[in-house]
Order: C-alpha cells, then sequence, then structure tokens
C-alpha cells in the first residue's frame, strides 16, 4: 500500500470514529430536550399561580415594599448570567455572555455599578480568564437544574435587593438567560426581574382585563407580600434555569447534528480521494510493469540479431 | 349540588393535586385556617404543616406542606407550596430516619419537615 493512500485511510478512520461520538451526543442531547421542556411545562402552573398572587397584592394593597418599588436613583445593580456548564454546545454560551456584556455596558452607560452572578462554569471561565470581578457563581447542575438548586442561587440575591444600597446592596436586580422558543429557536434574553414591573407580571399571566378581587391578607398584607417576593424570585430564577437548559440541550442537539453531517461530508471526500489515490497506484504498477517488459522484449530482440 | 370549591395544590416542579372539595384546612403562619366554599377573597401565608382537603365524593386528602401561601378567589383555593406531597407519597421509614438524624444533628428545620411528613400520614 502506497504512503499516500495509508495517509487517508488513516484519517477516514479518525473521522469515521470522531462521527460516532457526535452522532451520540446529538441524540443524547435530543432525547434530553424532551425531559427539559417537560419540566418546564410542570413548573409554569407554580409560577402563574405565583404571579397572579403576586400581582393581587401588590396592586390591591397601598403597601409600599422595597422590592416593588424603584428606586428614584439606582445606582448599583445585580445581574444574573445563566450558562452552560459544558462546551461542545455551538454558540449557546457565548451567546448569553454577549448579551450580558450589553446589558452591563448599557446599565454602566446609565451610570449604575454593576455586580454580576454568574451560573455555569463557562461563564465563569470566561469571566475570571479576562480577570473580572464576579461577586458569586455556581457550577454543576445547569444540565437538569432543581428547585433547591434555585433557591440557592436566589438568596444571595434577595439578600442583596434587601439591604440598603450604601452597604452594599443593590437596586436592581436583572437576569440573563436562553429562552427556549422552539427546537431551532433560542434566545438569549435579558430582564429585568426587580423591582417587579405590574403591567409586564400581568402581561405574563395573561390576565389582562381580569379584575383582581380584593383580598382579605393572612397574617397582613406586608407580611404575605414579605413572604411572596422571594419566592417569585425563585420560581423566576428556576424558570429560567430550567429554560437556559432546555435551550442548552436544544443548542448542543444542533452542534452536534451539522458536525455529524460534516464528518459524513469529510468521510465522502476522503474515500474519494482514497480510491484516486488506489487507482493511481494501480496504473502506475500496470504501465511500470508494461514499460519493463517492452525494454526486456527489446533488449532479447536486439541480442538475436 | 353541595357547595364546592376547585382546589390546585402545585408545588414548584409539578402539580400535586387537583380537584372539587367542600373544606381546606390548612396552618398558616397566624393559625389553622378552614376555607369552605363562598369564603371572602384570601391570600395567606402558609407555615410547614399538614393540609387537609375534605373531598366532595366525602373523601379526605392529606398533604404535607413546606413552606408556601395560599390564594383564595371566585371558589377556587391556589395551595402554592416549595415543597408537597401528599400522605400516600411520604415513606414513613424515610421521615422516621430524617428525624432521627435531624434530632441528633439539632437541625429545627429539618426536624420539623419530618414531624410534619409523619403526622401527614398518621392523620393526627
Amino acid at each position: 500500500m502506497g504512503a499516500q493512500l495509508r495517509v487517508y485511510k488513516r484519517r477516514i478512520r479518525s473521522v469515521t470514529a470522531t462521527k460516532k461520538i457526535t452522532k451520540a451526543m446529538e441524540m443524547i442531547a435530543a432525547s434530553r430536550i424532551v425531559k427539559a421542556q417537560r419540566q418546564v411545562a410542570a413548573s409554569t402552573p407554580y409560577a402563574t399561580e405565583l404571579t397572579r398572587a403576586v400581582t393581587a397584592v401588590a396592586t390591591g394593597s397601598n403597601t409600599k415594599h422595597p422590592l416593588t418599588t424603584e428606586a428614584e436613583t439606582a445606582t448599583r445593580a445585580a445581574v444574573l448570567l445563566i450558562t452552560s456548564d459544558r462546551g461542545l454546545a455551538g454558540g449557546y454560551s457565548s451567546n448569553a455572555i454577549k448579551a450580558a456584556e450589553r446589558l452591563t455596558e448599557r446599565l454602566r452607560g446609565e451610570g449604575k455599578e454593576v455586580d454580576t452572578y454568574i451560573v455555569g462554569r463557562k461563564g465563569l471561565a470566561y469571566f475570571s480568564f479576562r480577570e473580572r470581578k464576579v461577586a458569586d457563581s455556581w457550577t454543576g447542575f445547569t444540565d437538569s437544574p432543581s428547585y433547591a438548586d434555585a433557591k440557592a442561587v436566589a438568596a444571595p440575591l434577595i439578600e442583596a435587593v434587601s439591604k440598603e444600597t450604601a452597604e452594599g446592596g443593590v437596586d436592581e436586580l436583572h437576569i440573563v438567560f436562553t429562552e427556549f422558543v422552539s427546537m431551532m429557536t433560542q434566545n438569549p434574553v435579558d430582564d429585568r426581574m426587580l423591582p417587579l414591573s405590574l403591567d409586564k407580571a400581568v402581561e405574563e399571566t395573561g390576565a389582562k382585563g381580569e379584575i383582581l378581587p380584593l383580598f382579605d391578607f393572612e397574617p397582613s398584607a406586608e407580611d404575605v407580600l414579605d413572604a411572596l417576593l422571594p419566592r417569585y424570585v425563585e420560581s423566576r430564577i428556576y424558570n429560567a434555569l430550567l429554560q437556559s437548559a432546555a435551550s442548552e440541550h436544544a443548542a448542543r442537539r444542533r452542534a452536534m447534528k451539522s458536525a455529524t453531517d460534516n464528518a459524513g461530508e469529510l468521510i465522502k471526500n476522503l474515500s474519494r480521494l482514497a480510491n484516486a489515490a488506489r487507482q493511481a497506484e494501480i496504473t502506475q504498477e500496470i504501465s511500470e510493469i508494461v514499460g519493463g517488459s517492452a525494454a526486456l522484449a527489446d533488449a532479447t530482440a536486439g541480442s538475436d540479431k | 349540588m353541595a357547595a364546592e370549591l376547585h382546589v390546585e395544590l402545585v408545588a414548584a416542579d409539578r402539580s400535586v393535586w387537583s380537584g372539587e372539595a367542600t373544606l381546606v384546612v390548612a396552618r398558616t403562619t397566624s393559625g389553622d385556617i378552614g376555607v369552605m366554599p363562598g369564603h371572602q377573597p384570601l391570600l395567606g401565608v402558609l407555615e410547614s404543616g399538614p393540609v387537609t382537603i375534605r373531598t366532595s365524593e366525602g373523601g379526605t386528602v392529606v398533604a404535607a406542606v413546606h413552606g408556601g401561601f395560599l390564594s383564595f378567589a371566585d371558589n377556587k383555593l391556589s395551595l402554592l407550596a416549595e415543597i408537597a406531597e401528599l400522605a400516600d407519597e411520604i415513606d414513613v421509614q424515610r421521615a422516621e430516619r430524617a428525624l432521627e438524624r435531624a434530632k441528633s444533628e439539632a437541625n429545627a428545620a429539618a426536624e420539623r419537615r419530618a414531624e410534619v411528613r409523619l403526622r401527614a400520614v398518621t392523620g393526627s
């Protein structure tokens, strides 16, 4: 076997092995999207009821609460960025990071200091490589987040919001995550979680035009709101984590599908080249044999005469 | 038709129970509260505790609920909890083990959770 042919054969073998791996990853991601989507759907009733209740308290009572009133001059903001723990998901993490960078830029432009909180190893790596300050970070659960994870993420954020700005608290809370639109489309979005904007909350529940009854609060409106808002933040973060997980799997599936397709294409081209090399080798051998025997025949014919 | 109200018991990650009921008893931060059909609109903060639902078929559903709240409007009661388990879903042995462990570690919150679970099962 010629050297050229051996090189082609070896490359075909290695690409075939890679193709098997990407194909397996594609199928795993595809099965996980369905699971992640089901989780998003299962968490929806809680989120809807919660938003309804929050809206009811905030509109139905005259209570002023730090989490629902906008500070006149907001000077500090927290940004929670949700990325993935693992790579090989196309532009999933970098798109989310870019969205967070744009948001940070905008907030800085408005004269606010920005504290960054990060979920996922990829986002953390991006920030630590650039030696940028990260207020807090969490890793290890991005592909199947549980409610306890969301609670863990929410706790320091809620604490930061309830603190006075002068003592290191924040006035605003933003979240950047990847919204799962469909199997083919996932958009990085940024959203202001707190202070709560009621119009938006109403829009989300689809309860527009619905007149909320006058509630009786047990024990009191302030206490209810105090208990409700942290739950609301947790539930929003939980929802964002779940959607991000579904988006991550969808992005990975797409990236792995195109990797598998490319590997297939590469194998096709390489086998063509290998065939051509093999054929060239054979042709060369034949012409060598023919040439050699002709030379021999000429030589013997010459000596006979 | 006897008066009844619609109940949705929802945990953070799933819907636990839904159906018609004639009486729901839950524990709020200021004490036990019973909700019957036609109650005035109500929003309350729940404590860790058992929730008893008397269904319109005459049966009783008991669930252990940890942290959450209830809202009642238009004859519809929503019980939202971070964690909610129906009595027949609770693993008694596991809860007992958790109780022992919590007691030995003097973890008051965990002890309370385990106690609520056990009480939901035994119905006392």
